[in-house]
């Protein structure tokens, strides 16, 4: 029997370790500078914004806009061809980074820029949870 | 104030080869071939060449395997990898080297077989691990994003788009090498399917083989030899981000920072600019391109595009027919040089822009992310 294919996997190793982990307690989790004071997505070791390399881990609201989204409607990949149409999006987050997503459990043609959104979880395993979003009903 | 390196070298040859839906030859005897036609057209051989510049997505090592390919062993070499920008950013090193003498005369050289091998890109989509679990489809979700995002930003609307494709064919009607000649409806790009929205299949470029090469010498020499010298005037480069992403911005480029630089050290303007090749992997490129490189204002590339683009019209923009619909074998960058110096010499023919004596090249690699800028005169 054919196995059903499920989400790729990240590379889970490196400064975002504690950010795919972050996600199996419900939260959405991201560094925040302690020179600048910007959170930054996705984390790294040097902050996008000053180059400093403090950072203290905040919790997000899980809550933010859409950015910018594309609807995609051809792919090749195993598990994403079993997926389309499925909306790719960037979400501006309450804490200012912007982070990319799915859209998910929503009609497509309802998914504006500046719709307001909040964060679900993917659980793939003991470390690993994938932060997807979901419109907030009558957000707009 | 014009920068002492600017003019120091200068365009002196140049071709492509196999430019087509088939061909017999492997990826690196398409850009040894390309690059033994662009000699040609200067009157050098193979024998007079020292540097070598080269980047296809098939070797790890562009230029040296060019280089074997060529019979020689150069004193400089460059496979600087930006994606299909990287062949105008080769154009500023090549300056640089030649003004420096570390080299006397330089090929810039591409070749790719990305249709006979079923359309796909060898590399290039390296996904960040932020990006794996998401369905990122490497290159179009970054240029659809930005794409909505502008749309949304400034209302640039999808006529504007099309308009991008549909003067691209009128221009592509001109270019007798052109692949894809037939004319092109503002409602035919409105209506082929949808990719990824908001970009339709006429939206994004051609999938062909192809190469094409250019050869730059120093300023002196190059007035010894058979075609009108096309000097580079200017030359800038940069990188905002990898991926998708990353982009801290959807709407405005690092092109902003490219053009500066490059207008910068050709002591020139927008104003100054008869003919623009713009990087038309999909029709937004062009709209964004136009205004970070300050031929409008942000947001008003899609009137700029509605003005008209085309032949006959006062900012005339790819005039080969582009990505869109002259050719595009994975990188396309190698041919907006190409078409700049056969409008600077005069040899475009049907499709000559009157009096063209200087073109801006501009390279967009990636998923907007490398951008190189070339401002080319005679």
């Amino acid at each position: 029997m054919e196995e059903t294919p499920t989400r790729p996997l990240p590379d889970t190793r490196g400064a975002g370790k504690q950010y795919w982990a972050s996600g199996q307690t419900g939260k959405l989790s991201l560094p925040k500078c302690q020179a600048c004071g910007k959170a930054h997505w996705y984390p790294r070791l040097y902050c996008p914004h000053c180059s400093a390399d403090k950072f203290e881990w905040i919790t997000c609201s899980g809550k933010g806009v859409i950015h910018t989204f594309t609807v995609v409607r051809q792919s090749g990949h195993k598990y994403f061809k079993t997926k389309v149409p499925y909306v790719l999006a960037m979400v501006a987050l309450e804490e200012g980074p912007l982070l990319m997503t799915n859209i998910i459990d929503c009609d497509i043609d309802t998914v504006a820029i500046d719709a307001p959104v909040t964060v679900v979880f993917d659980t793939l395993g003991d470390n690993v949870s994938v932060p997807l979003f979901k419109l907030v009903a009558g957000g707009k | 104030m014009q920068s002492s390196l600017s003019g120091e070298a200068a365009i002196v040859g140049v071709s492509a080869a196999e430019v087509g839906w088939d061909t017999s030859y492997s990826v690196a005897e398409i850009m040894a071939l390309a690059t033994r036609r662009a000699l040609d057209d200067a009157g050098l051989t193979i024998r007079d060449v020292d540097g070598v510049f080269a980047v296809t997505p098939y070797f790890w090592m562009s230029s040296v395997t060019l280089a074997e390919q060529l019979g020689i062993q150069p004193r400089y070499t460059d496979s600087t990898n930006l994606g299909g920008c990287s062949f105008v950013s080769h154009l500023g090193h090549a300056l640089g080297a030649i003004a420096t003498g570390r080299c006397e005369v330089a090929v810039i050289a591409y070749g790719s077989t990305q249709r006979s091998d079923g359309g796909k890109l060898v590399t290039g989509a390296d996904n960040l691990p932020y990006e794996i679990p998401y369905g990122f489809q490497h290159p179009i979700s970054a240029y659809a994003l930005a794409a909505q995002r502008h749309m949304h930003e400034f209302g640039t609307t999808r006529e504007q788009l099309a308009k991008v494709t549909v003067t691209a064919s009128q221009w592509a009607a001109l270019n007798p090498s052109a692949l894809k000649p037939e004319p092109v409806t503002i409602e035919d790009v409105c209506k082929s399917p949808l990719v990824s929205d908001p970009l339709r299949k006429l939206d994004c470029c051609l999938i062909t083989n192809g190469g094409g090469a250019v050869v730059v010498t120093t300023k002196e020499r190059a007035r010894k030899l058979k075609k009108k010298p096309v000097y580079v005037l200017g030359a800038g480069e940069s990188h905002s981000h990898r991926y998708g992403a990353a982009m801290q911005s959807y709407t405005t480029t690092a092109a902003v920072a490219s053009g500066r630089d490059a207008y910068e050290m050709a002591g020139l303007g927008p104003k100054d600019i008869d003919v623009v090749q713009i990087y038309d992997a999909f029709t937004i490129n062009v709209i964004i391109g136009l205004e970070d490189l300050g031929f409008c204002k942000k947001g008003e590339g899609g009137a700029l595009v509605d003005r008209g683009i085309g032949p006959g019209s006062k900012a005339p923009v790819n005039t080969s027919g582009g990505g869109l619909r002259y050719c595009h074998p994975g990188m396309f960058g190698i041919y907006l040089i190409i078409e700049a110096v056969q409008q600077l010499r005069k040899e475009a023919a049907a499709r000559q822009v009157p009096d063209a004596r200087r073109a801006l090249v501009h390279g967009i690699g990636g998923v907007l992310s490398g951008h190189a800028t070339a401002i080319l005169g005679v």
